[in-house]
């Protein structure tokens, strides 16, 4: 019995017995965690600790830039989880990231309070200068800060509910799943863009002042949700982690691989796809929340079908099916990205098609992939 | 003998493709531990028949029973996979990018809900009789080797030892000896023989020599329904038998 539940414990961090990649996710994701631990305590020592006088100050852009990157690795995380183990390639993780994003940015809307252009205690500006009278019925409950936080999980959560279970129960699968991901994306933008939703419009929500009555334009409350970010990413890589290791994970490469065959195994593989694209909807979510706050500004732009592209992207450059080279390659596409943006700005978009067609002829695996095969020549 | 000793019993099973009768009022009955075997010219009916019994393909009319008192017709296909019938595929189809035990571990039989899977782990009887399916199938040292590297034979028996982790009490094996050289069809030949007895085994197969080599009871199709039955020697010598051209 206690060699059971050793041997069950042991599987559950290394995954099956019997694979051979189980070792290298392992070292890959504890050197993941490692850089995480280091961002957590060497980014406040910089930023707090350093005088601005410094050279090894950190610049609240630099804490700002680091925090975006992070959320972005959570997204892409959330993407490896089902396209790159359960082969469900969502190209709609936008949209989950963005309801995250405006959940978040209602409750911080609520909170300028009094402060607003228009100074109306209750309602936010633009509604103000949209003449209405009265708060919107699904603007109640977001001036609580658990109430908010409960829908940056539910609503992303219930989308890819309703969503996955109508598309997974009638089979919809393969290029037919990622083009109607697209187009929700492509409706929740539009609906979004427009003034009497109530979310904005095209301008969604900016200004914003404090998070929990602590300044948002403070370093020391960006260090803080920095380390929040950080915290939150690694746990859900933890998680992520944690199912493609257990059975339900080879499940799912088994879906992955041979749908019609696992079914015939007597999986029901409908449930298994509808639990995963929800769990990973959820952890999309919760890097939306986490950026807008750092970023200071949500707006329908966020649900644009090229994002959630790009999100792919990232994941196949990291390396699809990997976890943490997915999170690895969101933060070198996006530093790519940064850079490119400022020094040769017109440039980007072709580098971004170049980058990806080359993964995809000469980096099947990504970067990690690679690294992994120039081990194994030694 | 009466249908309640049965483990599957097909009767009077009809099924069309825009017209055409695949099955056309097919009887058939396996007895508890048999091997049957089945045989007959292409498009007889012998895919489409084990598609009716893993609930793939839904009949127009007739019924369907494993043991006394399932319908097979109103399960789902992994609610049949669950009440004990598994099926080999012509075409061998294992998880190429997972390992042999891990291959066995998602066929061993258990719950199926993602919930479940999330938290299983194995206990010790499951690690023996997992080990023990290995040990059947001739695979032990290619226990930790992805399914992607086994030769063809090796697959074959790879997705028997499937079959046989789920512990079903029937299972349905389509066409397992094509493509394999003769040691692997002697090899194949002694796995089915071993099989039968505790589990109901229905061999579908093209090769006469192999059929001949296993086979007890032999079940001929022609055009959706039985032609003859008996042992090898019997059907071969039955005159409807030798009129339709069996591709020997």
């Amino acid at each position: 019995m206690l060699l059971h539940s050793r041997s069950w414990i042991a599987s559950k961090i290394t995954g099956s017995p019997g694979t051979a990649a189980a070792s290298d996710d392992v070292r890959g994701g504890a050197w993941f965690l490692s850089a995480l631990a280091f961002v957590v305590i060497v980014v406040p020592v910089l930023n707090q600790g350093v005088p601005p006088t410094s050279p090894f100050h950190l610049s609240a852009y630099a804490l700002t830039l680091i925090g975006k990157y992070m959320c972005y690795a959570m997204l892409a995380l959330a993407v490896d989880l089902i396209w790159g183990y359960c082969g469900i390639l969502s190209l709609g993780h936008a949209a989950f990231f963005s309801l995250g994003g405006y959940a978040m940015g209602m409750y911080l809307m609520r909170q300028i309070g009094t402060r607003g252009v228009y100074g109306d205690p209750i309602l936010p500006d633009f509604m103000v200068f949209l003449n209405w009278k009265s708060l919107p019925w699904f603007w109640y409950g977001f001036n609580h800060f658990l109430f908010a936080v409960l829908m940056m999980v539910l609503v992303p959560g219930a989308l890819a509910l309703v969503f996955g279970w109508f598309a997974f129960r009638s089979r919809v699968t393969g290029v037919y799943f990622s083009i109607i991901t697209q187009a929700m994306s492509y409706a929740l933008m539009l609906a979004f863009f427009r003034n009497d939703m109530g979310f904005g419009g095209n301008n969604g929500f900016t200004d914003f002042k404090e998070i929990l009555g602590f300044d948002l334009h403070s370093d020391r409350t960006r260090v803080v949700l920095l380390i929040v970010t950080a915290l939150l990413l690694a746990a859900s890589y933890l998680a992520c982690r944690a199912i493609v290791a257990s059975r339900a994970g080879r499940v799912m490469r088994a879906i992955r691989d041979a749908e019609s065959r696992t079914r015939f195994l007597g999986y029901p593989v409908e449930s298994f796809k509808l639990w995963v694209f929800v769990f990973s909807a959820v952890i999309a979510g919760i890097a939306g929340a986490l950026f807008v706050p750092q970023i200071g500004v949500i707006n329908p732009g966020e649900f644009a079908p090229i994002n959630s592209i790009e999100v792919v992207i990232w994941v196949a450059v990291g390396g699809r099916g990997t976890l943490f080279g997915a999170a690895i390659g969101a933060v070198l596409v996006n530093y790519a990205k940064t850079y490119f943006t400022g020094a040769l700005p017109e440039v980007w978009l072709y580098a971004l098609g170049a980058l990806f067609i080359l993964v995809t002829l000469f980096l099947p695996k990504g970067v990690i992939g690679l690294l992994r095969t120039r081990e194994n020549k030694k | 003998m009466t249908i309640r000793d049965k483990v599957l019993y097909l009767e009077k099973v009809t099924v069309s493709f825009d017209g055409f009768k695949a099955l056309n009022e097919l009887s058939l009955y396996v007895d508890p531990g048999e091997l049957l075997c089945i045989i007959g010219p292409n498009g007889a009916g012998k895919t489409t028949m084990m598609d009716v019994v893993t609930g793939k393909t839904r009949p127009d009319s007739g019924t369907a029973w494993f043991g006394r008192d399932i319908d097979l017709l109103t399960l789902s296909e992994p609610q049949i996979a669950q009440v004990g019938i598994g099926r080999k595929f012509q075409k061998p189809t294992v998880f190429e990018q997972l390992t042999v035990f891990e291959n066995l571990e998602l066929a061993l039989a258990g719950n199926r809900s993602f919930l479940r899977t999330l938290l299983a782990g194995m206990t010790a009887s499951q690690h023996k009789r997992l080990d023990e399916v290995l040990e059947i199938i001739g695979l032990t040292e290619h226990r930790k080797s992805p399914g992607k590297i086994l030769s063809h034979g090796q697959k074959q028996w790879l997705e028997i030892g499937m079959l046989l982790m789920q512990e079903p009490e029937l299972l349905l094996v389509d066409e397992p000896v094509a493509g394999m050289t003769p040691q692997e069809i002697e090899r194949t030949a002694q796995l089915l023989l071993s099989l039968a007895g505790d589990h109901s085994v229905v061999v579908v197969e093209h090769d006469m020599e192999f059929v001949r080599s296993i086979a007890r009871r032999v079940t001929v199709l022609h055009e959706g329904r039985v032609l003859a039955e008996g042992d090898m020697d019997h059907v071969q010598n039955d005159p409807r038998v030798i009129e339709v051209d069996l591709g020997e």
